[in-house]
């Protein structure tokens, strides 16, 4: 049950749960996931109480502009898609390709992270800014910390690469792409929600 | 297999920073929440004897508002938490048969924001603006800028935010350890119940913490970048923050008391010499606690406004909660029906804990009914009834629980005349000082007042309270006593010191060797030691033939993570304050913390921890040293 007793040669069909070390790390971070929702959710709860405290700030409605956050929510969710690739490249023991659908994956995470900071930049020169309003604080908090895990995740990844580029897939690093790969998806389905609780239903009321 | 890894081996302190051994975890979290515990019940003792007599003045009104803030927050974060922590670190691995929890190094990683987390919070004494004094709750908007200025508060925001991220790895560290790590046939429903407790005790952690999290940052950003979450002038709401700190709040105080309920089983079951009555009654009324735990957190906030039937709902949700807890008790008394009691140390606080909990629950439910709690609201009343479930359950428990497993910790016995001396003079302390305030309480005292007036009828009570409070005390330092008077003894506590052990940390050595178990044992039921006794077995059957064990390195690595968020809380509090050299130098120094603690985490995944391997020559039966 040694770590590094299947690290070269031979990999096992599933190399993410091949080991007890392995299996704990996806069990624990399924948990973590579960505190993360827990986080998401009170932020979320605080946004929807405070998010018509608007004052003499902009609207929301008048605020947003549907078309970027459309092009964001686009980009997010293809990475996601390519993030599946890669765990399906994983699969396939398949190193090269999994590193070349991981580096997509950053690549547009990166991208969704330069949308959403033009974004900010934006909406501060249209005086929403950080200490507006209730409504424009609790904003800044919820979107804010969403793009702190995209931020970390692509740090995050980047650093996955490199070790697969040096030390190549094996029962220790599967694992570690496999949660990676589980975090992605976890913050691309809190942005479906971003999406909807604050972009569109800002729109409409 | 063995590839012999060459590893660091530490001695001294360096041993200990860098441990990620389970039960020295155990035993670090034991000295720091001890110490904390201390330093809470010293300001326990300055509030009674602010309070023994009519307008006193041995503390000024605001030294009066941080020390009954300090002492909720310290008793609760800094003493209780930790101290569960440690039984669970020592006992849980033991119980189901593994030789470590799943993630070591994340254990470590627990402990150590967990312990600067608290140092933080605590240096806020010796500061010139004092210690956090909006109350153990922080209420918006007096917990806000514009009524708590100085820095007090944002010790409270920043330590206890370090502090929970530690309580949060942990809980995640024990469920995926007690989900995964149980040796082959320890079914969930052959676990002990104290595993069982600090399962579901686990799992509340890991959804109620978070929304802690998101509390106290929310309430950060509204003190250090200047927000408005809980401020009503810019639309904030003060609401808000009742009901986030609530939903947590609530679900903690079931984690506390959960693993008390296990430690309670184990050894009223041990020293009644019989299988605990309804077992599997027991574990569903845990789930039930548990689950129930959410749902109830509104029962704080009856007067707050929210309406009849907000308040109704919330009021037979927590009603319901007597159900299970009534269950968990008759199980207790029926475990002892018939039995062949023996009264150790440790049975008579698990013994003396029942009739107490049952007080503190029945004024729950008094508490429980919304029209009458108006009346019971802010007042002694209160503070007798919570601290009824907190010292007289929780407390007790750990009591109990450290008498029972101390000689597994440490290997030696401690006294027991000493340790029955110390009970009777906590016990009859603790009652002494709190149930006089139900009756204060309804005589209209409030809680949280600096001092009183003479001629209310409050001076009597007060005083027999102050006295108990002191008894308190009293037992406290013997208990010290005797763990300084039992430390001088040889270490040479038997595997089964009670000889009525039931559970698998009997089978092995007192204290036992890093790896727990030479070999794992194959559980064949519930109580699985037991059972192998009423077979006329010597010990366990092993699972597996010896061979060589792989071990996790030791790392300074979860230290200096935890150094790095320490750093950081201090530059983000102080980051309008310090100006020497250039403004918000405080923002560079967090930006240097942060690197710290990400540094130390890229370190960590890029560098592979292959560990080491104990080969079975070199397995002999040495324990902790400690």
């Amino acid at each position: 049950m040694s770590t590094h007793s299947h690290a070269e040669g031979h990999l096992p069909h599933e190399p993410e749960k091949a080991t007890l070390e392995g299996r704990n790390k996806v069990l624990g971070f399924w948990l973590f996931l579960g505190g993360e929702t827990v986080l998401f959710g009170t932020l979320f709860s605080a946004f929807l109480a405070l998010r018509h405290q608007v004052l003499d700030g902009p609207q929301p409605s008048e605020l947003f502009k549907l078309s970027l956050v459309a092009a964001a929510t686009a980009i997010l969710l293809t990475s996601s898609l390519t993030s599946v690739f890669a765990i399906q490249a994983l699969h396939n023991h398949n190193v090269k390709a999994l590193i070349n659908w991981l580096i997509v994956t950053v690549v547009l995470g990166l991208g969704f992270l330069g949308l959403e900071i033009y974004e900010f930049y934006h909406y501060v020169h249209e005086g929403h800014g950080f200490t507006t309003s209730a409504f424009s604080s609790s904003f800044y908090t919820l979107v804010g910390f969403h793009g702190a895990h995209v931020a970390f995740g692509i740090f995050w990844i980047s650093s996955i690469i490199g070790q697969l580029m040096k030390k190549g897939l094996t029962v220790v690093t599967a694992p570690k792409v496999y949660v990676a790969g589980m975090y992605w998806h976890f913050i691309d389905v809190v942005w479906v929600f971003i999406f909807t609780v604050v972009y569109l239903m800002g729109k409409v009321v | 297999m063995a590839q012999g890894h060459a590893v660091k081996r530490y001695s001294g302190l360096m041993d200990w920073l860098t441990t990620v051994d389970h039960k020295k975890i155990g035993i670090l979290y034991l000295i720091a929440g001890g110490f904390f515990f201390l330093v809470g019940g010293l300001e326990a003792l300055l509030i009674r004897i602010q309070l023994w007599k009519p307008l006193n003045d041995f503390v000024s009104a605001d030294t009066y508002n941080e020390l009954i803030t300090m002492h909720g927050t310290t008793m609760i974060f800094l003493a209780a938490m930790p101290m569960l922590f440690a039984l669970m670190n020592a006992v849980v691995p033991l119980q189901i048969g593994a030789r470590d929890v799943a993630f070591p190094f994340v254990n470590a990683l627990g402990f150590w924001t967990f312990f600067f987390g608290a140092v933080l919070l605590n240096v806020s004494w010796f500061t010139s603006t004092g210690a956090p004094a909006a109350g153990w709750t922080a209420y918006a908007p007096l917990s806000g800028p514009a009524f708590s200025t100085g820095h007090g508060m944002d010790y409270y925001v920043l330590g206890l935010q370090i502090a929970g991220i530690g309580t949060l790895i942990g809980g995640i560290n024990f469920l995926v350890t007690i989900i995964n790590m149980r040796a082959p046939g320890m079914t969930f429903m052959r676990m002990p119940l104290f595993t069982w407790t600090s399962f579901i005790t686990s799992a509340l952690i890991l959804f109620a913490f978070p929304a802690l999290a998101v509390g106290l940052a929310a309430l950060m950003f509204d003190r250090v970048f200047d927000a408005n979450f809980f401020d009503p002038n810019n639309g904030g709401n003060a609401v808000l923050w009742e009901h986030i700190f609530w939903i947590f709040g609530h679900p903690e105080v079931y984690i506390l008391i959960l693993p008390a309920f296990g430690v309670i089983s184990e050894v009223i079951s041990t020293f009644s010499r019989k299988r605990l009555f309804g077992y599997s009654s027991m574990v569903f009324a845990t789930i039930l606690i548990g689950f129930l735990g959410f749902m109830v957190w509104a029962h704080h906030m009856f007067t707050t406004g929210l309406g009849p039937v907000a308040n109704a709902l919330f009021s037979i949700a927590t009603m319901l909660i007597a159900v299970p807890t009534g269950i968990k008790i008759f199980n207790w008394i029926f475990t002892m029906w018939g039995g062949s009691i023996k009264f150790t140390s440790a049975n008579l606080y698990a013994v003396g804990f029942i009739p107490t909990f049952v007080m503190g629950g029945v004024t729950g439910v008094m508490l429980a009914a919304a029209p009458a709690d108006f009346q019971y609201h802010d007042t002694y009343f209160v503070v007798a009834h919570f601290h009824y479930v907190i010292v007289g359950g929780l407390i007790l428990g750990i009591f109990s629980g450290l008498h029972y497993w101390w000689p597994k910790m440490f290997g030696r016995i401690l006294n027991e005349t000493l340790g029955k001396w110390t009970f009777w003079i906590f016990y009859i302390g603790f009652h002494l000082t709190f149930f006089i305030q139900h009756f204060l309480g309804l005589l209209g005292m409030p809680r949280r007042i600096w001092t009183y007036l003479d001629g209310l009828g409050f001076n009597e009570m007060n005083l027999i309270s102050t006295i108990g409070a002191i008894m308190m005390g009293i037992g406290t330092i013997m208990f010290i006593l005797n763990v300084v008077i039992t430390n001088a003894k040889p270490q040479n506590a038997a595997d089964d010191p009670w000889e009525d052990g039931r559970t698998l940390e009997w089978t092995i050595p007192s204290p036992p060797p890093e790896y727990n178990f030479k070999q794992t044992p194959l559980v064949r039921g519930y109580d699985a030691y037991w059972k192998e006794k009423m077979d006329g077995h010597k010990g366990m059957t092993p699972a597996e033939p010896i061979g060589s064990i792989h071990m996790p390195s030791p790392s300074i690595l979860p230290f200096t993570m935890s150094l790095g968020l320490f750093i950081t809380g201090f530059g983000l509090m102080y980051s309008r304050d310090w100006t020497f050299i250039t403004e918000h130098i405080g923002f560079y120094v967090a930006g240097l913390g942060l690197l710290i603690t990400f540094g130390s985490m890229f370190l960590r995944s890029v560098y592979d921890d292959h560990g080491f391997h104990i080969e079975p020559e070199e397995l002999e039966d040495k324990g902790v040293k400690a």
